[in-house]
């Protein structure tokens, strides 16, 4: 951004050819309800107005995206906004195909007759250590999460290793240890890899990039795209434990709390929820940008409203706790070991049953529901009984989470 | 900026009189008193924290008397809401 | 979470709305203004609106520090990070302001060394740590904040730490308060008073508004309910055609304030003559500067600053957003060139900017809970 008097002369003009001329002039005084009678439902005049703004709002939202930055910022990274425009306008417009399109966790893929999922993952966590797991441990669940949200059973993967010089190799043997033990609970074997060395500075320690490979038996398709009004809206327990364990154990806060991180394979999980009902219509699993960019993903896709409940919202009350304390909200915060589904509302109690059976799935809890309006947008209950919206974050609250 | 928290305090710090330990649901981290020179929080009472410093104390008399407040509201409110509900004019 | 839950229960929020509409007389409409930014943002982010009758309008107000940033301060503080050996501090809401030559975040993609901190001490430390550099802390804030960066700056110098200063962006809320009701684009009934910051000025300073422009002020919390109770507050005296300084935020807020925060301030810094608010232009003694005896942690003397001067681009309506004579839609920008993600101007930045709050918690058409009024 070198000379923003152009970018925003830039702007104006774009917004003008595609949303309409942004006339309107807003005169101090004329959005005044003064002319309402008492007891009218709305002011006419001012609400209309601001529907109007609302909805060019809305069309300006739905415009190709593009990256108007010439660098790349850690908000690119965040999971948010800017991630979601960068892999559009750069990686979806250079590789369109309609295997990725979707935009899923997996690649679903027709293979001599059979469906695979295929995924990938790269991390940089920092710290590598933290309470409740490493690098490696992510590293596995994550991608096995990738594939189950899939509805594929997870079996293989890679593992490849970038290593700063100068690494411990006491270090990478206990994530490799990780790693070996995550692998034999979620029932996958590590088949093949790479290494690879760089001077000292670069890499932080260890980056860690793994691809996932499963077989899809259901006959369940499961995307984000097929949620319909009246669908319910689960969780598989506590929001936020990850991002808020990373963001401590990063020691620049100076704060202590007793929170650990979630990592965990979900694919039991996911298995049992399967197998208890066939209304299973999506399944993500809450990583960078939490369970609020989830919903986002699921309005967005499908064209729906969400609605949900702050009170239902699991939360550990250490997480809230960090989480006021730095002006964060959870439902935002990484987890790495939790899932939102979005179930038929009529299957929502078996699904929500079938959770709470398995350790993982024991604070499984409905935490709101599908609705046709407003579409594409994400709507809260607030606890204090009114109402907001939820949208996707800009900035990055967490960098380097996992 | 505005952004303001109720912490405990915990214990001060042995050899730094101007920090003390406060825990906000379980969270802890060490913040600066020196605010609150002339009336020193004692382990077990409330502050409000700022960017690292304590900026007041919390009276816990006018907390409960806020709430109180709004109780009789609450209470006023359903009273009358009952009595709505119960009246009959004709 | 103690002194916190209490204050957000919707049950006596069904109450306190009765009570409020039960208050309005037919036909009239009234505005209330609350001051700071972190009052707006709870509104948004608790749905707040929805309790209150069509008749109430709530008008945003100038509290918010990062907001009345002018571009041209922010091209100072640029051009500090950007000095040789020189470590950047800055709170978070800082990063995404936007200068004439891009924000804190674009020039950290750049290379240059800005860190985000959660206090001031954060800031001393990361100078302790590094003593070949020069730690700069950006220190932005009203009299809530003051106070804590005034103790860091005594602390560095009982530490004899020759390598931190403040870049020193500390604003007054009474002037701008003042600048509100001397405007004639407002007609406002009564003010939601800011809340920490009175924790360190007390409630007296708001007398003036009560007595000498006879509107109420009632000091607010920042929980629901304490904005809620303090809307009901301010009803009850405009029905009882009272002009007063009421404080509901008893729990936090003394009525004479914090004297030793103010000591603190007033030992490390002065009032300057005159400083430029974004949108509310030039206002005399509104703003703060490290006093000589502390000229070696000021890094406006440290350090060359630009001090240019710049105008917001013409589209920018902030100006007008911050006095509350905009609602945020209604700017002509708002929501289509300028987004959180794209900002224009600094009220979609801030996280307790008006524009920001509504974009990103209030973007929708409102249902009003209509309340049975029981009078």
């Amino acid at each position: 951004m070198t000379d923003r008097g152009t970018w925003v002369d830039q702007a104006l003009r774009e917004h003008e050819e595609h949303a309409g001329p942004l006339s309107q002039e807003a005169e101090p005084g004329a959005a005044r309800p003064g002319a309402a009678q008492p007891g009218a439902a709305r002011p006419g005049a001012a609400s209309d107005r601001e529907q109007q703004v609302l909805d060019r709002i809305d069309r300006a939202r739905r415009r190709r995206p593009r990256v108007r930055e010439e660098r790349i910022t850690m908000s690119h990274g965040a999971g948010g906004k800017a991630t979601r425009t960068l892999v559009e306008a750069v990686f979806l417009d250079a590789f369109r195909n309609p295997l990725l399109e979707p935009l899923e966790d997996s690649a679903q893929l027709h293979v001599n007759g059979g469906r695979v999922a295929l995924t990938t993952d790269s991390y940089v966590v920092s710290p590598l250590f933290f309470p409740g797991g490493d690098i490696g441990d992510l590293a596995v669940n994550g991608t096995v999460n990738d594939l189950a949200v899939s509805g594929a059973t997870p079996l293989y993967l890679s593992a490849g290793f970038i290593l700063e010089e100068g690494f411990p190799v006491a270090d990478l043997v206990g994530i490799v240890t990780s790693m070996k033990a995550a692998a034999e609970v979620a029932g996958v074997q590590v088949v093949t890899g790479d290494t690879k060395v760089v001077e000292r500075g670069k890499a932080d320690g260890c980056y860690i990039n793994t691809a996932g490979v499963g077989v899809i038996e259901h006959d369940v398709s499961l995307g984000v795209a097929n949620a319909q009004p009246g669908d319910a809206v689960i969780v598989s327990g506590p929001v936020g434990d990850h991002g808020v364990t990373i963001m401590l154990a990063r020691g620049e806060l100076d704060i202590e709390a007793d929170i650990t991180s979630d990592t965990a394979p979900l694919n039991g999980l996911i298995a049992d929820l399967l197998a208890a009902t066939p209304g299973v219509r999506a399944l993500r699993d809450a990583t960078r940008g939490g369970v609020a960019t989830i919903l986002n993903e699921v309005a967005t896709a499908a064209g729906v409203g969400v609605l949900v409940n702050e009170d239902a919202i699991p939360v550990r009350t250490a997480v809230r706790g960090a989480s006021e304390l730095l002006g964060i909200d959870p439902m935002y915060v990484a987890c790495e070991g939790r899932l939102v589904a979005v179930v038929d509302g009529g299957e929502a109690g078996k699904a929500l049953a079938a959770l709470r059976s398995h350790p993982l799935g024991a604070d499984a809890a409905i935490i709101g529901h599908i609705t046709a309006d407003p579409p594409g947008l994400v709507l809260l209950n607030t606890a204090f009984g009114g109402t907001r919206i939820v949208d996707l974050l800009v900035g990055d609250p967490l960098p380097r989470i996992c | 900026m505005c952004l303001g928290i109720p912490g405990e305090v915990i214990e001060f710090l042995p050899d730094q009189p101007d920090l003390a330990r406060v825990d906000v649901s379980g969270v802890r981290r060490v913040i600066n008193v020196g605010l609150l020179t002339d009336d020193l929080p004692k382990p077990g009472e409330w502050v409000l924290i700022h960017v690292g410093f304590a900026l007041s104390k919390i009276d816990e008399a006018e907390a409960a008397a806020a709430l109180q407040f709004l109780e009789g509201i609450g209470q006023a409110y359903a009273d009358e809401l009952e009595a709505l509900q119960g009246s009959q004019i004709e | 979470m103690r002194f916190v839950d209490e204050f957000r229960s919707a049950d006596k929020a069904h109450a306190l709305a009765a009570k409020i509409a039960g208050l309005c007389e037919p036909g009239r409409q009234y505005k209330l203004m609350e001051v700071c930014g972190g009052h707006t943002h709870t509104i948004y982010k608790h749905g707040l609106e929805d309790y209150l009758p069509e008749s109430i309008t709530l008008v945003h107000g100038p509290g918010c520090p990062v907001c009345v940033i002018p571009m041209g301060r922010v091209d100072d503080a640029m051009a500090l990070a950007s000095q040789p050996d020189t470590i950047m501090t800055s709170f978070g809401d800082m990063m995404r302001v936007p200068g004439s030559q891009g924000s804190f975040f674009d020039a950290k993609a750049q290379g240059t060394d800005i860190r985000m901190v959660y206090s001031p001490l954060d800031s001393l430390k990361i100078a302790r740590q590094n003593p070949d550099k020069r730690v700069v802390f950006m220190a932005i804030g009203f009299e809530t904040t003051t106070p804590s960066t005034a103790m860091t700056v005594l602390r560095a110098a009982a530490e004899k730490l020759d390598n931190f200063s403040i870049f020193c962006n500390h604003v007054t809320i009474i002037p701008a308060i003042k600048a509100i009701l001397d405007s004639p684009d407002l007609r406002l009934d009564g003010f939601i008073g800011p809340g920490h910051v009175s924790t360190v000025i007390g409630c007296r300073p708001y007398e003036f508004i009560a007595r000498d422009y006879g509107k109420p002020v009632v000091v607010a919390g920042f929980e629901p309910l304490d904005i809620l109770q303090s809307i009901y507050m301010l009803m009850v005296q405009l029905s009882e055609g009272r002009s007063e300084v009421e404080n509901q935020y008893t729990r936090v807020v003394p009525w004479d304030g914090n004297l030793a925060a103010l000591t603190a301030i007033n030992q490390v810094m002065e009032l300057r003559p005159y400083f430029e608010w974004r949108g509310l232009g030039f206002i005399s003694h509104s703003a703060m500067r490290v006093r000589p005896e502390f000229a070696k942690y000021d890094a406006e003397l440290l350090f060359e600053v630009p001090g240019v001067r710049v105008a917001d681009p013409k589209a920018c309506q902030c100006g007008e957003v911050l006095k509350g004579v905009l609602k945020p839609w209604e700017c002509k920008v708002f929501g289509t060139a300028c987004t959180p993600e794209t900002p224009i101007g600094t009220c979609m930045v801030s996280p307790e900017g008006a524009c920001a709050a509504y974009y990103n918690f209030g973007r929708m058409n409102r249902r009003r809970v209509v309340e049975v009024s029981i009078s």
